[in-house]
C-alpha cells in the first residue's frame, strides 16, 4: 500500500504534477509500532493517567540559582530591629553550612530592604520588586515553606528536577513524556527554553542531565530550544538543499526503505519510514512556532521589551504559550542568574526586572485564551537563601548564602488553589513552622494535577521500579482547588 | 515495557495472548517447573519487598526468598508454604483471599499478581516447592550439550546445539545463512565498528574455500579498528570524558587512559588481568606505568569544584560511584540500593555495601576537584616515547653541563686574574660614564619617515608617519663588553602636542628593541638578549617589561597626551657580549603595537659595565668593590675574595658563565618537556582511613565502623589478613566468581544478537529477567572462565561469530510469531540500529574522510555553534571551535565530550552523558536522528566525498557510478528496481543543478574539504543528493 502511493507520486512527479505531502505523511505515519517515534507523537502508557487530570499541560518557570525567598515573597518586618545582630544558634539548630560561609565569625541578620505590600483580594504579600506580579497576585499559590535536601547548585537542581540529587535519574519532563505520552504530532513531549539573567549575567552553568532521560528511553529527553542558529538541532536543511531536494530525498529513501521492508520484513523499517516523514514536518512547524511575526503588537507589549530579544525570558515566555497552544506536554524554563552571595539588592532588581512583566503577561496571556484553566504555571528555585549576610552587610547592600530548609514557590493555573499563601516559617525565614512541602511532595502534587499517581509512574531498571518521587512525597491537598 | 513497542489498543490485548503464550510455553517446555526460572521471578516482584532479604522491611517475620523462613510458622503461627500441600499453604490462601485485610500483595501496594501466576505457585507448591539459590549467584557448571533431534542440522559448534534444541522444542524453523555480502558487513561492523571495502567484499565473494569466512574473522581480530570498536562500550562503563562533570565542568585530561583500554584489547589481555590492572594495576608487585595508567578506569569519575563544597561529602560520593560502578560493570549487580539499607530483593547488606566502600577508600584524594583545565591528583606522568628519550637526553647532558661547571669553578681564580688587568684599565678609562652615546654611522626609518639628526646627537623624526616603523640604527662600538642600551625620548615643539611621540595625540608604543653585534672576524652575528628593562616612566597597562617579551601587540608607552617629560629606558642582557675589533651594532626600535605609534625625538647609548652595577640614570661602579679590586691579591680577605668571584661570577663572560648559561638552559628545555607530558589520573593508596556504614547514606552520619570484605553472600568467612583492592580484584576474576563470567558473556551476546541471553543485562541480580537460554549462558561463562584458553575475550569472540546461530540471516522466519514475538529464540538473526559512533564512521569510512590514527588527544569534529555556551560560562570548555583538519575526520570515540553538554548528534542517538557508569544504551528511532543524518555537517560532506568517490573510481556511466556509491554504502549491489529509483532521482538532480548552479555551489561547498576542482560542480551537487539518499537508507544505519 506505501508502495502504491510511493509510486504514484513518483509517477506524479515525473509527469511534472506536483502533489502535496499530506497524503504520504498520514500513510506513513500509521504503522503500529509509529508510537515507537517520539519526541513527537507517541501515546500514553496503559492506564495512564490515572484519574481525569485538572492539567493537560505545565509551564514549569525555573529560577536558577536560588532566589531570595525573603527579599520577594516572606517578609519579616519585626528583622528590621535586630538589622546586623548575629543569627541566634536556637534558630540555626547546627543547619550545615557551605563552606562559603561555614568560616564566618558570624551571621549578621539582614532584613531585606525592599517594600512588601499585600495584593489582591487573598491580601498576598509581595515586595516592590514584583509589580507585574503583584497585580495578578489572586492567580497565585505561595508555598513559603518549600524544603530541600541540598545545600550545592548542582545536586539540588537535580533533585528538584528528577528526585535525586546525583546524576542518572530522569527528570521530571522525561517522565511525563514517558507517562503520558505526546497531545502532538509534530512537535516534542518536552520543550526547553533557557535565558541568561542580567542579575548575574555569568551564572549559573546548567547540564543537559536536568532534562535528560536518565535510564528511561534516550526519545524521552527535553528537546532543549537554541537561542541560535537552529532551534532544533539539525532542523534546517543544509545549504543548496531547499524544500524541493529535500522532498525528493525523502521520497527516494522511503521508496528504497519500503523495497528492502518488503524483502526483510522488519517492522521498525516502516517506523523509521514514519520518523522522516515526521523530520519533515517539523521543519515545517517548528518555524512556524517560532515565527511570532504575526503576534499583535497589544501581546508583544503585554510581555515586554525583551520579548524582542530573542533567548530572553520574556521571549521564552511568549514561546511556552505558543508552545502551550500546540498542546505541548511539558515547557520548561531555565532562567540562569539568581545566586546572589554579595551585591544582592543590585543582581535581584536584575533578575525581577527579567522575569516579572513576562511571568505575569504568560499568566494572563494563557487567561485570556482560556489556555490556563488546563496549564499548571510553577515558579521557583532549587532553594533558598540565608537570613544572615554573607560578608558584610551595609544600609543597601548585602548578600545570602544558600538555604535549603525552607524556601518560597508559586503555583498557578489549573488545579491549584489560587490566592492562598501556603505555609508559615519562622521569624527568621529560617525553619519551618507549618506545613512544611518537601521537594518530593511538591513533585507528587504536580503528577497529580495532571492526573497520576505519583506512586504508580514507575520504571524498572535494574530490579528496581525508580519514580520521580523516590519512595517518598505526599500530594499536598492544601495546595488544590 | 510491551506498551513502548506496541501502539494500539488491539495491538497491546494481541500481545497479552501471546505473553500468556510464551509463559505457557516456558513452563511447558520443562517437566517440572523451576524457581529460579519460573517462581523467583514472580515473587521477587510480588513479594520481597516485604518479604524478602531486607530485615528493616519486613513484615510478619516472614521472608519468601528463603526455604526456611517460607516453611516455618511466621509471626501468625502459619507456614506461608506446606511442600506439597496448595490447601495448608498460607501462601495461597492470602494470594487468593477476597479479604482486603487479608489479601496479598495488599491492595494500594502497587503490587499486582495474575491468576496464570498464582497457578504456578500453587503447581510448583504441589510438586514440593523446591527452592533454589538465585541462578546467577550459583557458579556455572558446564552444562552438556543438549542432543538435537533432526539429522544434518548445519550447526557450527555447541553454541548451535543450545539454540537449535530451543526452536526444535518449540517446533520454530530456523532462517538460512545469510548471503556472504551480509555476512562480511555484519561481522566487520561488529568486530571493528566499521564495514568492509567492495574490495573485501569481493575477496570474500571469490574465496571459494571452506574456511573463507573464518579468514575473514581472523583479519578482523588482528585488526586494530578491533580495540577501538571494542574500547568504545568500555567508555560507556567507566564514564569516560574529557571533562570534570558538575557545574564547572572544565577540562581533564584522561586519554592516555582510553590508549591502554584500546591497546589492552588489541594486545588481547585476558580478561582477568584486564580487570586486574584496571581495578588495581597499582598495587601490583613491581606494577608497570602501563598497569598504573590502568586504574584510570576508577579515576574517570566526575569531581565536583562547586564553591562551597564539603571535601568530604564529596570525597564519599566519589567513593560510592567507584563501588557502584566496578558492581555494575563487572558483577551486574545494583549495589547503589545498599547505600542507604539493605538490598530489596538480593541478599546485598547495607554493610557489605560498606565493606567494598573500604577497598575504595583509601585513594589519596581529596574528593573535590583540585584547579581546572589540569587533573587532580594523584596522577601519573605517561611520556610518549619521543618524549622519553628527550627527557634521558637531556638528563645526560644536564649531568655533563653540571661536570663542566664544577670543573671551571676550579679554575675561577685563575680567570679572575686573567680578567682584572683588563677590567682595571676599563674602570679607570670610563671612570665617569656609565652610558655612552652611540655614534650611528646609518640611521633610517625602515617605512619611509625622514630621521635628521640634531646637534645634541638627537635623532628628530619627520615627514610620513607610517602605520609601523622600525628604526635602525647602526654605529661602531669599540671592543670590549657590550651589556645594554639606553634609550632617551625627548619632546620636541615639532611633534603633535609637543610631546614625545608621533601620534597625534603625541603618544608612542615601542614594540620590540633588538641589537647585533657585527664584526668582520665573527661568522655569525652576536645577538643581544635583552633581560632587564626600567624606564623612568611607562604608561599604566604599557610597561616597559612588555617591550621584552616577543609580542608585538603590546609595549612601552609614555602617555604623550598628557606628560611631556624627557622619558628614557634601558634594556640589559643577561651577562655580557665580548666584542671584537671593529665591531658594529644595530639597534632596530620597532613599534608594531598600534598604528603611527613611532618615537618622535630620540638617542641611544650604550654601556660595557656589568649589569647588575648599571643604573638607568647612569650611577657608577660600586666603590666597595673598586676597593676589593684595588687590593693585591694576597692582600684581599676571604670575604673579599667571596665578593670577587660573586661579581665576577654574575657579570663577566667566562668559560664558567657559559657553562652556567648552558645548565640553564638545558634545564629551562627539560622544564618545558616536563610541562608537555601528559599525565593521567590513577589510584594510589594513601594512609588507610576508617570506613564506617553511614547511615542513609549521608557522608557525616557514621555508624558502625566496617573494614575491607566481600559481601558475605559470596564469602561468608571473615578475612583472615586484611583485604585491598587487589584481593577484591582477584576475587571478582576467580574461576569460582559466580557472576562475572556471566555478565561478560551476557554482554557479549548483547553485542553480537542485540539483546542479552539475560535482556536486563544491567543487573544479573533476582530481578534480572531469567536467562532465555540459561545452559547457553553457562556453558559460555565456563568456556570463557575455565576452558581452553581462560579469559580470552578474542577466542571466545571467535567463537560466537563462527556460530550458526551468528550467521543465520536476519530476515524474518514465520513460525515463531505466536510463541516468540521478540525472536528471543533466534529463529532468524537481529536487526539493529548502528550505534552513534558508527554510524558516523562508517560515512566517514565509505565518503574515505576517514583519518585512521590511533590514540591520542580527544579532537574537535564539527558542531553546531553555542553547544557549550547556551547555558554555561563557567569553566574553559566554551566557545566551541572545531578542528580544521585531520580532527574533523577521526573516528567518533575520540571527539571531545563534555559531560554537561555532550556531543548533541551522539546523544540524539542514544549514547548517555557519560556522568555515571552506564552498561546499556537504549536504541530508539526518533525524527530528531532522520533530521541528524539528512542535515548534520559531517554527514553533508561525507556524501559528497562519496559523489567524488562514484564519479572518479567508477566507469563513466551513471549505471556504474550509482553502483559502485551504493556498494561503498551498503556493502552490496543495487537491484534492478533500487537502481532505477536512484537513476531516475539523479537525473531530476542532475537536471535541476543544471538550472539552479548557486544552489550547486554551495552543497559542494559543505564542510572543510575542498571539492575535487576537476568535476562539474552541478554533477557533483546532483550525486551528492544521491550519496545523501544512500546514506540515509534504513539497511545503511542498520547492521543486518
Amino acid at each position: 500500500m506505501i508502495q502504491d502511493e510511493l509510486n504514484r507520486r513518483l509517477f506524479l512527479r515525473n509527469s511534472g504534477l506536483s502533489v502535496g505531502t499530506a497524503a504520504l505523511a498520514t500513510l506513513l505515519s500509521s504503522p503500529a509500532r509509529a508510537n515507537e517515534a517520539s519526541p513527537v507523537g507517541h501515546v500514553a502508557l496503559p492506564g495512564f493517567p490515572n484519574f481525569a487530570p485538572k492539567a493537560k499541560r505545565i509551564i514549569y518557570l525555573f529560577q536558577s540559582g536560588a532566589p531570595s525567598q525573603m527579599d520577594l515573597f516572606d517578609p519579616k518586618p519585626m528583622l528590621e530591629s535586630r538589622r546586623g545582630e548575629n543569627l541566634p544558634e536556637s534558630i540555626r539548630q547546627g543547619q550545615r553550612l557551605t563552606t562559603m560561609t561555614s568560616g564566618q565569625a558570624n551571621f549578621p541578620v539582614a532584613p531585606t530592604i525592599f517594600k512588601f505590600a499585600r495584593h489582591g483580594q487573598s491580601g498576598m504579600w509581595m515586595s516592590e520588586l514584583l509589580p507585574h506580579m503583584a497585580s495578578i497576585a489572586d492567580e497565585f499559590c505561595m508555598i513559603r515553606t518549600v524544603k530541600t535536601e541540598a545545600i550545592n547548585h548542582d545536586p539540588a537542581i537535580t533533585f528538584s528536577q528528577t528526585g535525586s540529587q546525583l546524576a542518572g535519574r530522569p527528570s521530571i519532563g522525561s517522565w511525563l513524556s514517558y507517562g503520558l505520552g505526546s497531545e502532538n504530532q509534530d512537535l516534542p513531549a518536552y520543550v526547553v527554553l533557557t535565558s541568561f539573567g542580567s542579575g548575574r549575567p555569568d551564572d549559573q552553568p546548567l547540564y543537559d542531565r536536568l532534562w535528560g532521560a536518565g535510564f528511561l528511553p534516550s526519545k524521552h529527553q527535553g528537546v532543549k530550544f537554541r537561542n541560535k542558529g537552529d532551534a532544533v538541532l539539525y532542523l534546517s536543511n543544509p545549504p543548496g538543499i531547499d524544500s524541493v531536494s529535500r522532498r525528493a530525498t525523502l521520497d527516494r529513501i522511503a521508496i528504497l526503505n519500503k523495497q528492502h521492508y518488503d524483502k526483510v520484513g522488519d517492522p521498525e523499517i516502516q517506523t523509521r519510514i514514519a520518523q522522516y516523514e515526521m523530520a519533515f514536518r517539523m521543519q515545517t512547524s517548528v518555524p512556524e512556532l517560532l515565527n511570532v511575526s504575526n503576534e499583535p503588537q497589544s501581546v508583544l507589549d503585554m510581555y515586554g521589551p525583551d520579548v524582542k530579544r530573542p533567548g530572553s525570558y520574556a521571549a521564552n515566555c511568549l514561546l511556552a504559550r505558543r508552545l502551550a497552544e500546540r498542546d505541548v506536554r511539558f515547557v520548561q524554563l531555565f532562567h540562569m542568574g539568581w545566586d546572589h552571595h554579595g551585591g544582592l539588592p543590585a543582581a535581584i532588581r536584575g533578575q525581577c526586572k527579567d522575569t516579572d512583566q513576562a511571568t505575569a503577561a504568560l499568566i494572563k496571556d494563557l487567561k485570556q485564551r482560556d489556555l490556563l484553566k488546563d496549564t499548571l504555571i510553577v515558579w521557583g528555585g532549587e532553594f533558598g537563601r540565608t537570613i544572615y549576610s554573607q560578608g558584610g552587610i551595609t544600609a543597601t547592600d548585602y548578600g545570602r548564602d544558600h538555604h535549603p530548609r525552607c524556601y518560597t514557590m508559586l503555583l498557578a493555573g489549573a488545579g491549584v488553589k489560587t490566592g492562598t499563601t501556603y505555609g508559615e516559617t519562622d521569624d527568621y525565614c529560617y525553619n519551618t513552622v507549618r506545613d512544611p512541602v518537601h521537594v518530593h511532595d511538591l513533585n507528587a502534587t504536580i503528577l497529580h494535577l495532571l492526573g497520576i499517581e505519583h506512586t504508580k509512574l514507575t520504571y524498572r531498571y535494574q530490579g528496581r521500579d525508580f519514580r520521580l518521587t523516590d519512595i517518598h512525597g505526599e500530594v499536598i491537598k492544601g495546595l488544590l482547588s | 515495557m510491551f506498551h513502548a513497542c506496541f501502539g494500539s489498543t488491539i495491538n497491546r490485548r494481541l500481545v497479552l495472548v501471546l505473553l500468556a503464550l510464551l509463559s505457557a510455553r516456558m513452563v511447558n517446555a520443562a517437566d517440572r517447573l523451576s524457581f529460579n526460572r519460573d517462581i523467583r521471578p514472580i515473587l521477587s516482584d510480588a513479594c520481597f519487598q516485604c518479604h524478602g532479604p531486607d530485615d528493616k522491611q519486613r513484615k510478619a517475620g516472614l521472608r519468601l526468598d528463603e526455604k526456611e523462613s517460607a516453611l516455618k510458622p511466621a509471626e501468625s503461627g502459619l507456614a506461608a508454604i506446606s511442600p506439597g500441600n496448595v490447601e495448608t499453604s498460607e501462601l495461597i490462601k492470602r494470594l487468593i483471599s477476597d479479604d482486603d485485610n487479608l489479601r496479598m500483595p495488599p491492595p494500594g501496594s502497587g503490587k499486582t499478581i495474575s491468576p496464570k501466576q498464582i497457578e504456578t505457585i500453587k503447581h510448583w507448591i504441589a510438586e514440593g516447592a523446591e527452592y533454589q539459590g538465585h541462578w546467577a549467584f550459583i557458579p556455572p557448571v558446564r552444562p552438556e550439550l543438549p542432543k538435537l533431534v533432526s539429522a544434518g542440522q548445519d550447526t557450527v559448534n555447541p553454541i548451535d546445539a543450545f539454540i537449535r534444541s530451543s526452536l526444535e522444542s518449540e517446533r520454530i524453523a530456523h532462517a538460512p545463512e545469510a548471503d556472504k555480502t551480509t555476512l562480511i558487513r555484519r561481522v566487520s561492523l561488529d568486530l571493528t565498528g566499521l564495514p568492509p571495502t567492495p574490495e573485501e567484499v569481493d575477496d570474500f565473494l571469490n574465496d571459494k574455500s571452506s574456511d573463507a569466512y573464518e579468514h575473514v574473522v581472523d583479519r578482523l581480530l588482528k585488526s586494530p579498528r578491533y580495540g577501538e570498536r571494542m574500547a568504545q562500550q568500555w567508555l560507556d562503563f567507566a564514564r569516560y570524558a574529557d571533562s570534570n562533570g558538575f557545574q564547572v565542568d572544565s577540562s581533564r585530561y584522561q586519554w592516555p587512559w582510553r590508549d591502554w583500554v584500546i591497546n589492552a584489547f588489541n594486545d588481547n589481555l585476558p580478561f582477568d588481568q584486564f580487570t586486574i590492572e584496571q581495578l588495581a594495576g597499582d598495587l601490583l608487585p613491581n606494577a608497570t606505568r602501563s598497569q598504573i595508567v590502568a586504574t584510570g578506569f576508577n579515576r574517570n569519575h566526575r569531581l565536583n569544584g562547586e564553591g562551597g563544597i564539603i571535601a568530604e561529602e564529596w570525597r564519599v560520593e566519589t567513593v560510592i560511584d567507584r563501588v557502584e560502578t566496578t558492581g555494575m560493570t563487572w558483577l551486574g549487580l545494583t549495589l547503589n540500593c545498599c547505600r542507604c539499607h539493605d538490598h530489596k530483593y538480593d541478599p546485598i547488606t547495607q554493610r557489605d555495601f560498606y565493606q567494598l566502600f573500604a577497598f575504595f577508600n583509601n585513594v589519596s584524594e581529596s574528593g573535590t576537584l583540585q584547579g581546572e583545565s589540569k587533573n587532580t591528583d594523584p596522577v601519573l606522568a605517561v611520556p610518549t616515547d619521543e618524549q622519553a628519550l628527550t627527557i634521558a637526553k637531556l638528563d645526560r647532558e644536564i649531568k655533563a653541563a653540571e661536570t663542566r661547571i664544577s670543573d671551571e669553578t676550579k679554575k675561577l681564580p685563575e680567570y679572575i686574574a686573567a680578567w682584572e688587568p683588563t677590567f682595571k684599565a676599563k674602570l679607570s678609562d670610563n671612570s665617569g660614564t656609565v652610558w655612552s652615546p652611540l655614534q650611528p654611522t646609518e640611521v633610517k626609518s625602515e617605512a619611509g619617515a625622514t630621521l635628521a639628526k640634531l646637534p645634541d646627537g638627537t635623532y628628530l623624526a619627520s615627514g610620513a608617519n607610517p602605520a609601523h616603523d622600525t628604526y635602525t640604527v647602526v654605529a661602531r662600538l669599540p671592543a670590549g663588553s657590550f651589556t645594554g642600551l639606553l634609550l632617551e625620548c625627548f619632546p620636541d615643539e615639532s611633534l603633535p602636542n609637543k610631546s614625545l611621540g608621533r601620534y597625534p595625540n603625541g603618544n608612542f608604543v615601542l614594540s620590540r628593541v633588538e641589537a647585533e653585534v657585527t664584526a668582520p672576524g665573527l661568522a655569525e652575528s652576536l645577538k643581544a638578549k635583552f633581560v632587564k628593562a626600567e624606564a623612568t616612566y611607562s604608561q599604566k597597562g604599557w610597561e616597559i617589561g612588555l617591550v621584552l617579551d616577543d609580542i608585538p601587540t603590546n609595549g612601552w608607552a609614555v602617555d604623550g597626551p598628557s606628560r611631556r617629560d624627557p622619558t628614557s629606558a634601558m634594556f640589559l642582557i643577561d651577562g655580557a657580549l665580548t666584542v671584537p675589533e671593529n665591531a658594529s651594532i644595530t639597534v632596530r626600535l620597532k613599534h608594531e603595537a598600534l598604528g603611527q605609534h613611532n618615537i618622535g625625538r630620540f638617542r641611544l647609548s650604550y654601556t660595557s659595565l656589568p649589569p647588575s652595577t648599571v643604573k638607568l640614570d647612569g650611577a657608577k661602579f660600586p666603590e666597595a668593590l673598586k676597593a676589593i679590586l684595588d687590593l693585591a691579591a694576597k692582600d684581599r680577605s676571604a670575604a673579599q675574595n667571596a665578593e670577587l668571584e660573586a661579581f665576577f661570577k654574575a657579570n663577566v663572560d667566562s668559560p664558567l658563565k657559559q657553562a652556567e648559561a648552558a645548565l640553564a638552559s638545558l634545564k629551562k628545555k627539560q622544564a618545558s618537556v616536563a610541562a608537555s607530558i601528559p599525565n593521567v589520573m590513577v589510584m594510589q593508596e594513601g594512609p588507610p582511613r576508617e570506613a564506617f556504614v553511614l547511615n542513609r547514606g549521608e557522608y557525616d552520619k557514621r555508624g558502625d565502623k566496617v573494614i575491607a570484605n566481600l559481601p558475605s553472600v559470596f564469602s561468608s568467612r571473615p578475612p583472615d589478613k586484611p583485604l585491598n583492592r587487589l584481593d577484591l580484584a582477584r576475587w571478582i576474576v576467580d574461576p569460582s566468581n559466580p557472576l562475572t563470567g556471566r555478565v561478560w558473556m551476557n554482554r557479549l551476546w548483547e553485542k553480537f544478537f542485540g539483546t542479552g541471553l539475560v535482556k536486563t543485562s544491567e543487573n544479573l541480580g533476582s530481578q534480572s529477567e531469567f536467562p532465555s537460554h540459561p545452559e547457553l549462558l553457562d556453558w559460555l561463562a565456563v568456556e570463557f572462565t575455565q576452558g581452553a584458553k581462560p579469559w580470552d575475550m578474542k577466542s571466545i569472540q571467535k567463537l560466537i561469530v563462527m556460530s550458526a546461530t551468528y550467521r543465520q540471516s536476519s530476515h524474518r522466519v514465520h513460525g515463531g510469531e505466536n510463541s516468540d514475538p521478540e525472536n528471543r529464540l533466534l529463529a532468524y538473526g537481529p536487526r539493529f540500529r548502528l550505534s552513534a559512533e558508527m554510524l558516523r564512521d562508517q560515512a566517514l569510512f565509505a565518503s574515505g574522510l576517514l583519518v585512521e590514527k590511533q590514540g591520542g588527544p580527544s579532537v574537535r569534529p564539527y558542531m553546531p555553534d553555542g553547544v557549550w555556551d547556551e547555558t554555561s560560562r563557567y569553566g574553559d570548555l566554551r566557545g566551541y571551535k572545531h578542528d580544521t583538519n585531520e580532527g574533523l575526520y577521526r573516528r567518533t570515540m575520540y571527539t571531545i565530550w563534555k559531560r554537561t553538554a555532550a556531543p548533541p548528534s551522539m546523544l540524539l542517538f542514544d549514547a548517555p552523558n557519560r556522568e555515571i557508569c552506564t552498561v546499556k544504551r537504549s536504541r530508539t528511532n526518533t525524527p530528531l536522528q532522520a533530521l541528524t543524518l539528512l542535515n548534520e555537517t559531517t554527514y553533508i560532506e561525507a556524501a559528497r566525498k562519496l559523489a567524488e568517490r562514484m564519479l572518479l573510481e567508477a566507469g563513466p556511466s551513471p549505471h556504474e557510478r550509482l553502483s559502485h556509491g551504493f556498494r561503498w554504502a551498503t556493502s552490496r549491489r543495487p537491484t534492478e528496481a533500487e537502481l532505477a529509483v536512484l537513476i531516475e532521482g539523479l537525473n531530476q538532480d542532475l537536471s535541476r543543478m543544471k538550472t539552479h548552479s548557486e544552489l550547486a555551489k554551495q552543497i559542494v561547498s559543505t564542510g572543510e574539504s575542498k571539492p575535487n576542482a576537476s568535476l562539474d560542480a552541478g554533477e557533483l551537487a546532483a550525486y551528492t543528493l544521491t550519496a545523501n539518499v544512500l546514506l540515509n537508507l534504513d539497511e545503511v544505519v542498520t547492521r543486518e
